[in-house]
């Protein structure tokens, strides 16, 4: 279980983040969504470590993020930020063997090479495997990192908005993996997301956010409603349901 | 294939130092070999310690471009020495032994490394242009307020720090090389052992965070081990412009890997092929009308510019 509670931070000065408390039960997808600059990303990355935490607590079960090694975080807890450039010139095997680093620092054995090719072919990038990430499309490249991920084998999984730059079929074939990672595999997964009818399609659960304050959470059904996307986004967009699922007109 | 390739980058590594001692012998051996050996012991020394420092500083900034030597840690190694002489006086520097000397210098150097670089890295993380110009700039002071202070010491005491002052490899200071040797050796089995974390390293920070790694620290190890070696280098031939950015730019092409248990090495031989190489075909073959400074620095920042310009198209 991931439990924020008491969360505030600033940036420059700039509070983006009000007394968040969030609490993620094990298993499951949870999307989060909210306007440019709700400080979503700021969550994740603080969830994550990748910025020092300034008030407020987060346990990743029995784990402390700024307390606990930051090793023993890695197996449990991967992050995938946005826009993540990789600046070494990598095959795609060799990028999803860098996620076994946390349990092997190093000294790869065969139960990472297994655990390697088994990310490969559950990506579908096993055909893939010995292409050079700069020669991959943007698709590709997104689903290599989240095989690098996957391969770290941790029980949690956040996503800062991974579908950007995914065509359609991209987009749901990823959807479609993380749901069945959560369902299959027992993962838990928190996913930034921009558009709300992809977090209405595979999301078990949907927490908005708005100006650096969580307002609003709970299956699809019940947040994505015309009056809660007036309240998170100021949009006054109709709400369809259709096949029993939500449906944001746009 | 890269132990292959690395193996060949050995035997040739082998070959330019037995060539480098065996050819041309107009004098006794008896007289040649430790002569010779010692100078062959500096150059290789200065192969590796470049480009170590080259590999773990492109590592800890992600770029292929900027080395120590263009972001001033040369430099500043002189300008540490110069002030040394200005505040001491040649003659106490030139009196105390050269060994003390060179560690005191080498520990001023991690300090200010630390405090200018550490900080620099913090916040221009993958600020790729303002990188670039922060050494240009620094390189430019420290040179200045070298040359400025050069202008005020006494000109009897001016000879002790001209020799550190420009590239040289004729005339090496070889009573250093037995602590530079042990210097040398220490930093490089430091790099070494940390290979694996190198890799997590140049994946970026975030990337770094998640895989468990601790960038910061390893930045701060990293610029450690740089400052250590840069001394090496430069308190043995001097500044060395462009031989890291050539020979790390020839390793990449050679081997090409994302791994520092192959960089490393590979960067290491091509360095001792280069310089050795180099310095035996000048040296011995055209008499030294050239000196071999000035070809690496011709051809370094031939590189420099082609990376330069091909970043700049992208």
């Amino acid at each position: 279980m991931i439990r924020v509670a008491g969360l505030r931070h600033r940036i420059g000065g700039v509070p983006i983040l009000h007394d968040v408390d969030l609490v993620l039960e094990p298993g499951g997808v949870t999307a989060l969504i909210g306007p440019n600059g709700a400080g979503k990303s700021t969550l994740l990355s603080l969830i994550a470590r990748l910025q020092p935490l300034q008030t407020g607590r987060i346990e990743v079960d029995d784990l402390v993020v700024g307390v606990s090694p930051t090793d023993a975080l890695a197996r449990r807890l991967a992050i995938l930020p946005q826009r993540t450039e990789i600046a070494p010139r990598l095959s795609v095997r060799q990028l999803v063997a860098f996620g076994r680093y946390p349990h092997h620092k190093g000294r790869a054995g065969p139960p990472d090479l297994m655990a390697v090719e088994a990310a490969l072919e559950r990506f579908d990038l096993t055909p893939l495997a010995d292409r050079m990430l700069d020669t991959l499309s943007g698709g590709q490249r997104q689903r290599a990192l989240v095989a690098m991920i996957f391969a770290q084998a941790a029980d949690y999984l956040l996503l800062d908005e991974p579908l950007n730059n995914l065509d359609i079929a991209g987009a749901r074939g990823l959807m479609a993996q993380l749901r069945t990672l959560a369902r299959t595999a027992g993962r838990t997964i928190l996913i930034v997301l921009h558009d709300i009818n992809y977090a209405a399609a595979y999301a078990d659960r949907i927490v908005a956010m708005r100006a650096g304050r969580i307002v609003a959470s709970g299956p699809p059904a019940d947040v994505i409603t015309a009056a809660t996307l007036h309240a998170v986004f100021d949009s006054d967009a109709a709400v369809e349901t259709v096949r029993g699922r939500p449906v944001v007109l746009v | 294939m890269p132990a292959r390739r690395l193996a060949v980058l050995g035997l040739a590594a082998l070959a330019v130092s037995a060539a480098y001692m065996l050819v041309a012998a107009r004098a006794p051996w008896s007289f040649l070999l430790p002569f010779r050996g010692e100078k062959l012991a500096a150059l290789i020394l200065v192969a590796v310690a470049v480009s170590t420092a080259t590999v773990l500083f492109q590592t800890i900034t992600q770029n292929r471009i900027l080395t120590p030597a263009i972001m001033g840690f040369d430099a500043l190694y002189v300008l540490l020495l110069t002030i040394a002489v200005f505040l001491l006086g040649g003659q106490s520097v030139v009196r105390l032994p050269a060994q003390a000397v060179f560690l005191t210098t080498a520990a001023a150097l991690i300090g200010a490394a630390l405090l200018l670089f550490g900080t620099l890295l913090l916040h221009a993380r993958g600020d790729l242009l303002r990188m670039v110009l922060t050494g240009i700039i620094f390189g430019v002071l420290f040179r200045s307020l070298t040359g400025f202070l050069q202008r005020l010491i006494d000109p009897n005491e001016f000879s002790v720090i001209q020799v550190a002052s420009y590239a040289r490899f004729n005339d090496l200071e070889t009573d250093l090389v037995l602590i530079a040797g042990f210097v040398t050796a220490g930093a490089v089995a430091v790099a070494w052992r940390r290979r694996a974390m190198w890799d997590v390293l140049a994946l970026g920070w975030d990337v770094a965070v998640n895989l468990g790694a601790r960038p910061r620290r390893g930045q701060i190890e990293a610029l450690v081990l740089i400052a250590l070696l840069v001394s090496v280098s430069t308190a043995l031939v001097g500044p060395v412009a462009f031989l890291g950015l050539l020979v790390v730019s020839l390793a990449h092409v050679i081997v090409p890997s994302p791994h520092h248990a192959v960089l490393l090495p590979a960067a290491a031989l091509v360095g001792v092929i280069v310089l050795v190489g180099g310095q035996t075909v000048l040296e011995r073959l055209m008499g030294l009308e050239t000196p071999l400074s000035v070809i690496v620095d011709l051809l370094g920042g031939a590189v420099f510019l082609l990376l330069i310009l091909r970043q700049v198209r992208r």
